[in-house]
C-alpha cells in the first residue's frame, strides 16, 4: 500500500501561480470594451431622498447611469430576507447605502464623476446604538426593530438561580470588526448570448447565482458565475458579492457592454459588512465548589440596517453561549437588532467569538469571587463525552475540551509563569505588570441545526480518458489552504498521488453547488462529499480493470456526485432550538503572555501558546495557518482594532488609522494540532477555520486582569481604555480612602 | 500631472523659482499617498532625487550637515550619527517600516511638516538648523521655526531645503526617545518625545530640553518646564511642578488614533521617567 498524502504539508495547489504572479485577480482581467463602474451612496443615515443632482458642467453624455427604476426584476439582494434593497428606491436607511450606479470607459473620469453628483435627503431620525433600537426610539425595521429572536431553554435557570449558594452577573461588550483581505471586493459583469455572466472576487459563486435570479428576471440556466483569484474573504465576500455582483451586472445590463467594479480600501471598509457587535450579559448559578447550576445570558446583537445574515450570526452566537461547559439549567434569549449603520455581516467565527468572549471572561470574575483558580472551575465544567448541551445535544465522540485545555495549562508552564509574574509585578523597578490569561472554546463545525440538510450541498469527482481526475465543488480558494485539502482526501480516497489530482475552477456552468465556503464546513463536509464520490470512482474504474478509458467509454470524461446526507440518529429543531446543533465541535484553547507598560499602559505579547482539536490535519501546515493567523486577526480584534464611527460612518476607513496587526505585534504563535478523530468527517477532520478567532479576545483580557488588576470585559483594549479604567479605578481608591 | 526632474541643484534651483507651485519629490513616500489618492491629479512635481550633492552627510566645524535627501536608512546606521546624535537615529528607525526608511529622507520628511513627523522630537532637542535655498540665496531657520502649522512651513515659493545642520551637542547625564505608536511599525504616532539632560555635580539641572510630538499642530519643546527645571535638584516636588508644567506647552486632541488624556497622561508620565531617572539611558 503506498504512503498516503493526508497528513502530509502536500505543496499548495495555486501556491506557484501565486507565487509567479500568474495568479490573475479580478482587477487583473483586461476585459475588451469593459467600461468602469463606481456608486453614488447615502450622504446621511436615514432619510428621503429628495434629488440627485448632475453638475451640468460634467460630461454625463459619455457615462451610463443606473437607478432602482432599470431593474428588470425584483430591487432586493436576495437572502435570508429580502428587504436590502439592491439601489435604495426614495429612501435610505444607512450612510453609504447605495443609490446609484455610473459607468465610464476611463476609470479615473468615472472615480471623478462622483465628485459631480450630489444627492439631498430630507433627514429622518435615525437609531444609530443597540440600546436605542431595544428601547424603540424610532421604529426603523419591521415592527420592532428585531431581525431575530432565539431563546434555549433546558431545565429551569430561574429556579436554580434563586436556590443557587453563589450567583455571578456580568456584562460584555465587543465591537465591530473590518475583514481587512488584502484584495478589496471586485467584480465583473457582462451578457453572453443573453446570459448574464458575472466574474470576482468572492466566496460562494452559488449564492451569487442565486441572489442575481431574481434581480434580473432570469432562469438559473442563464446566469453564470465565475470565481476569479481571491485574495481573502474572512466571511467579508460571503454576502456582499451579491451586492457588487447585482450593481456591475446592472450597469452591463444598461450599458450594453462589460463593466467592471472594484472598491479603493476606503469605499471598502466605509460600505461593506463588518463583525456583529454585541452585548452578552450572564447571571450565572454555582454551587460552593464552582459547578455550574445555572446560565442565564442574554444577547444582543447589531445587525446595521438590514437584514443580511444577522439571524444566522445569531444563532451560531447563541448556540455558544454556554463555552465548551455542561450546564443543568439554561435560559439563553439572544435578539439582532437594527441600526442605520451600514449592514454587518458574516466574520470568521460568525457570532461565536462574541458569546464566547462573554463566557470566558465571565469565569475570571466567577474565579474572583469564589476565590478559586479559574482553571480548575472550567476543567470542573468541561463538556466531556457524554455531557448534554444547552439544545440537548448528547456529546458523543471527539470531545477534547480537557485535553486541549491541560494541553496549553502544561505548555505554558501555567504555574511557574503565574508566580514568576508574582516576583515581577512586585518589583517597582520593572517598567511593565505582566500577566498570563487562557481561553477554552468549543466551535461547532458545518452549517448550524439543519443549514446543511436545506443546503443539499453536491461535490464530485471526474476523470477524463487519460485517467487525469479533477475536484469539482463550488468550493472556493481564498488563501485558506483548500484547493490542497480537498485534492488530498481525493488522492488519498483514490490511492492516487497528489499530484495526478486536479481542481476545477469553481464556476456554476461547470462544478455542482457544494455549499458556500464558509462556517469551517469544506474540509469536513465537502471533503467528506468528495470522499465519497471519489470511492464511487474508484469502484467503477475497478469494474472497468482500472482503464480509464474504458471507465469513459465514448465520453470525453466520466463524473461521480455525492449529495450530503444527515448522519443517522442526529435531528434539530429550528423551533425550539432542541437538538444537535452541529455534527460535531472543534476544542481549542489559548494561553497569552503580555505586558503592560507602567507608564503608557501600551501592551506587549510575550508568548501566545494554543492547542486545537481539529479531528484530523489533513495537511498540518495548511491547519497552522490558519490557527496562526486566526489567532493573529483575534489578538487584533482584543488589542489593536477598532472601528471609529460618527453618525453611522466609521471615521478612520483607512488600514493606516484601522489599526491591524503586523508581524512585529505579535510573537511567534505556538501552534499545538490535536487530532481527535470525528468519524463523521473525511479521515477523521472536523473544522479549524473559524475556532482560532474565538480563543484571543478573551485571553487578552484575562491576561491584562492579571497583570494590572483591572477587570475590562470588553475589547479592544488600547493603552488609551486601559489608561482610562486604571486612572477611574484610582479615583474609585482615592474616594474610598 | 507635468514631471520635472532636476538633474544639479543648480537646475532645481531655476525650475523652483520658474514653478514655484511644484511640489519637490525626494523619496516619495508621502507623495505617492496623495497622488493614489487623486491629490497630486493635474498638479506639477520637481523631482530632486538625482540630486547627488544633497544626499550627502558631511562634517562642519561644529557639528554635521545632513542634505535634504538623505534616507531615514542611512541615518539610523550612520557612525556619526550614531555617536553624536543617536536620538535622531533611534527616530529615524521607528518611521514607517524599513522600505519607507529606505526611500524617505530628512528633507522631505521636514518640508511634509506633519505634526507626527517621528525624526522631529529629536531635532528640537539637537537645535538643529535647516537650510533653505533659492534662485536668489540662502537662508537658515532653527528647526522649530520652518513649521507654520499641520502639513504647513514657511519656505517661501521656490524656495527648497538644502540641508539640516547639527550642532555637537555636550555630552549629556541622560538622553530618551520614545515613540508610542497604534503599533509596533508602520504606526503613525500618537505621540513621541525627546529629552536631553546635563546635570551637575550637585545634581542640579544644568540644562534640559524635552520635545514632544503629535501633540500640537507642529513639534514642541517644553518651554515652561525647562525654564522652571533648570538651576533646581530633582526632588519629588520640582518633578511634580515639571509633569504638571508639561501641559502648559502642548494642546493634544482627540482623533482617530487616541485621546487628548491619554497622549497627556503617556506624555507626563515618561517625562517624570525621564527626570526620575527611570526611563531614558546615559
Amino acid at each position: 500500500m503506498r504512503k498516503g498524502t493526508v497528513g502530509a504539508n502536500a505543496l499548495r495547489k495555486e501556491g506557484p501561480d501565486k507565487l509567479t504572479g500568474a495568479a490573475r485577480y479580478i482587477d487583473d482581467y483586461d476585459i475588451p470594451g469593459a467600461l468602469f463602474g463606481v456608486t453614488v451612496r447615502s450622504p446621511g443615515p436615514r432619510g428621503r431622498i429628495k434629488d440627485v443632482r448632475f453638475d451640468l458642467a460634467f460630461p454625463w453624455d459619455q457615462c451610463v447611469i443606473a437607478t432602482a427604476k432599470d431593474i428588470p426584476g425584483k430591487n432586493a439582494v436576495h437572502l435570508l430576507g429580502d428587504d436590502q434593497p439592491l439601489l435604495a428606491d426614495g429612501v435610505v436607511n444607512h450612510a453609504l447605502e447605495p443609490i446609484l450606479l455610473i459607468a465610464h470607459a476611463d476609470r479615473a473620469t468615472a472615480w471623478r464623476a462622483l465628485e459631480h453628483v450630489h444627492v439631498d435627503l430630507e433627514p429622518l431620525e435615525p437609531v444609530l446604538t443597540m440600546e436605542d433600537s431595544l428601547s424603540q426610539k424610532q421604529v426603523v425595521w419591521g415592527l420592532d426593530n428585531v431581525f431575530k429572536d432565539i431563546t434555549i431553554v433546558k431545565g429551569d435557570a430561574q429556579a436554580a438561580l434563586a436556590e443557587a449558594p453563589v450567583v455571578v452577573e456580568g456584562e460584555y461588550r465587543v465591537p465591530h470588526q473590518e475583514q481587512a483581505y488584502i484584495e478589496n471586493q471586485g467584480m465583473a459583469a457582462w451578457f453572453e448570448d443573453g446570459t448574464l455572466v458575472v466574474m470576482g472576487s468572492l466566496q460562494c459563486p452559488y449564492y451569487v447565482h442565486k441572489a442575481l435570479q431574481p434581480l434580473f428576471a432570469l432562469p438559473p440556466e442563464k446566469v453564470r458565475v465565475i470565481h476569479a483569484v481571491t485574495g481573502g474573504g474572512f466571511g467579508g465576500k460571503e454576502e456582499y458579492p451579491n451586492m457588487i455582483g447585482g450593481h456591475a451586472a446592472l450597469l452591463a445590463l444598461k450599458a450594453k457592454k462589460p463593466v467592471k467594479m472594484v472598491y479603493d480600501r476606503t469605499e471598502d471598509m466605509l460600505a461593506t459588512t463588518k463583525r456583529h457587535p454585541a452585548v452578552v450579559r450572564h447571571r450565572t448559578g454555582l454551587t460552593k465548589d464552582g459547578k455550574l447550576l445555572a446560565q442565564e445570558v442574554d444577547i444582543v446583537m447589531d445587525g446595521g440596517a438590514y437584514m443580511t445574515l444577522s439571524p444566522v450570526v445569531l444563532s451560531r452566537g447563541i448556540l455558544h453561549a454556554s463555552g465548551p461547559y455542561e450546564c443543568p439549567n439554561v435560559s439563553f434569549r439572544a435578539r439582532a437588532v437594527a441600526t442605520n449603520t451600514p449592514p454587518n455581516g458574516a466574520f470568521r467565527g460568525f457570532g461565536a467569538p462574541q458569546t464566547l468572549f462573554a463566557v470566558e471572561l465571565h469565569w475570571e470574575k466567577i474565579a474572583a469571587v469564589l476565590k478559586k483558580d479559574s482553571i480548575a472551575l472550567r476543567r470542573l465544567n468541561a463538556l466531556r463525552p457524554g455531557s448534554t448541551m444547552a439544545t440537548g445535544q448528547v456529546l458523543k465522540d471527539s470531545v477534547s475540551a480537557v485535553q486541549v485545555l491541560d494541553t496549553v495549562v502544561k505548555k505554558s508552564a501555567w504555574a511557574k509563569t503565574r508566580q514568576a509574574h508574582a516576583r515581577w509585578n512586585k518589583d517597582p523597578k520593572k517598567p511593565t505588570w505582566r500577566g498570563l490569561g487562557l481561553s477554552l472554546v468549543h466551535h461547532g463545525g458545518g452549517f448550524t441545526g439543519n443549514g446543511e440538510v436545506y443546503l443539499k450541498s453536491r461535490a464530485g469527482v471526474s476523470i477524463d480518458r487519460k485517467g487525469s481526475v479533477k475536484v469539482l465543488a463550488g468550493s472556493t480558494e481564498m488563501g485558506q489552504g483548500a484547493s490542497s485539502t480537498l485534492a488530498q482526501i481525493v488522492a488519498d480516497a483514490l490511492g492516487l498521488p497528489y499530484d495526478s489530482v486536479s481542481v476545477e475552477r469553481p464556476d456554476t456552468a461547470n462544478v455542482p453547488d457544494s455549499g458556500p465556503t464558509v462556517a469551517s464546513r469544506t474540509t469536513m463536509v465537502v471533503g467528506g462529499l468528495l470522499k465519497r464520490a471519489a470511492e464511487d470512482l474508484k469502484l467503477a474504474l475497478a469494474k472497468h480493470g482500472g482503464s480509464a478509458k474504458r471507465l469513459c467509454g465514448d465520453a470525453l470524461e466520466r463524473r461521480f456526485l455525492a449529495e450530503y446526507e444527515r448522519a443517522p440518529g442526529m435531528s434539530f429543531d429550528d423551533k425550539t432550538y432542541k437538538g444537535d446543533a452541529y455534527a460535531t465541535y472543534g476544542y481549542g484553547a489559548l494561553a497569552v503572555e503580555l505586558e503592560v507598560d507602567k507608564a503608557t499602559w501600551e501592551t506587549r505579547l510575550l508568548r501566545v501558546v494554543t492547542a486545537q482539536d481539529v479531528g484530523k490535519a489533513v495537511n498540518p501546515r495548511v491547519v497552522e495557518g490558519q490557527i496562526v493567523g486566526g489567532t493573529v486577526q483575534g489578538l487584533g480584534w482584543a488589542l489593536l482594532e477598532q472601528c471609529v464611527y460618527k453618525a453611522g460612518v466609521m471615521q478612520n476607513p483607512r488600514l493606516t488609522d484601522y489599526v491591524i496587526p503586523t508581524a512585529l505585534d505579535v510573537p511567534d504563535v505556538e501552534a499545538l494540532i490535536v487530532e481527535n478523530p470525528f468519524p463523521g468527517g473525511p479521515f477523521g477532520a472536523k473544522g479549524v477555520g473559524e475556532m482560532p478567532m474565538d480563543l484571543p479576545g478573551p485571553a487578552v483580557a484575562a491576561a491584562v486582569l492579571a497583570a494590572t488588576g483591572l477587570f475590562l470585559p470588553f475589547l479592544p483594549l488600547t493603552p488609551e481604555r486601559i489608561q482610562a479604567a486604571a486612572d477611574a479605578a484610582q479615583a474609585e481608591k482615592e474616594l474610598v480612602s | 500631472m507635468r514631471f520635472l526632474r532636476a538633474r544639479t541643484p543648480e537646475e532645481a534651483l531655476r525650475l523652483a523659482e520658474k514653478h514655484p507651485d511644484a511640489k519637490p519629490l525626494a523619496g516619495g513616500t508621502d507623495l505617492m499617498v496623495a497622488w493614489n489618492a487623486g491629490r497630486l491629479d493635474g498638479k506639477t512635481m520637481l523631482d530632486l532625487s538625482p540630486l547627488k550633492a544633497w544626499a550627502r552627510i558631511s562634517p562642519a566645524k561644529d557639528g554635521a550637515d545632513v542634505g535634504a535627501l538623505v534616507t531615514h536608512a542611512r541615518l539610523m546606521r550612520h557612525p556619526e550619527v550614531l555617536k553624536f546624535w543617536p536620538l535622531l537615529a533611534e527616530a529615524c528607525g521607528t518611521v514607517g517600516g524599513p522600505q519607507i526608511q529606505a526611500r524617505g529622507t530628512l528633507g522631505g520628511n521636514i518640508a511634509n511638516a506633519s505634526p507626527a513627523g517621528d525624526p522631529f522630537p529629536p531635532l528640537a532637542v539637537y537645535e538643529a538648523r535647516v537650510r533653505l535655498v533659492h534662485a536668489g540665496g540662502r537662508r537658515e531657520l532653527a528647526f522649530l521655526d520652518v513649521f507654520a502649522g499641520v502639513k504647513k512651513t514657511h519656505l517661501a515659493p521656490g524656495e527648497l531645503i538644502e540641508s539640516v545642520h547639527l550642532p555637537h551637542p555636550p555630552k549629556p547625564s541622560r538622553q530618551l526617545f520614545r515613540k508610542i505608536g497604534t503599533r509596533a511599525a508602520q504606526a503613525i504616532s500618537k505621540t513621541m518625545m525627546a529629552g536631553l539632560l546635563w546635570l551637575e555635580r550637585d545634581g542640579a539641572v544644568r540644562e534640559v530640553r524635552f520635545a514632544l510630538g503629535s501633540m500640537a499642530p507642529t513639534v514642541k519643546r517644553l518651554h515652561a518646564a525647562e525654564e522652571f527645571l533648570r538651576g533646581r535638584r530633582l526632588d519629588r516636588p520640582t518633578v511634580d511642578k515639571a509633569v504638571e508644567l508639561l501641559a502648559a506647552d502642548v494642546s493634544p486632541i482627540d482623533d482617530v488614533r487616541s485621546t487628548r488624556a491619554y497622549r497627556l497622561r503617556a506624555a507626563q508620565n515618561v517625562f517624570r521617567g525621564f527626570l526620575e531617572g527611570r526611563l531614558g539611558r546615559s
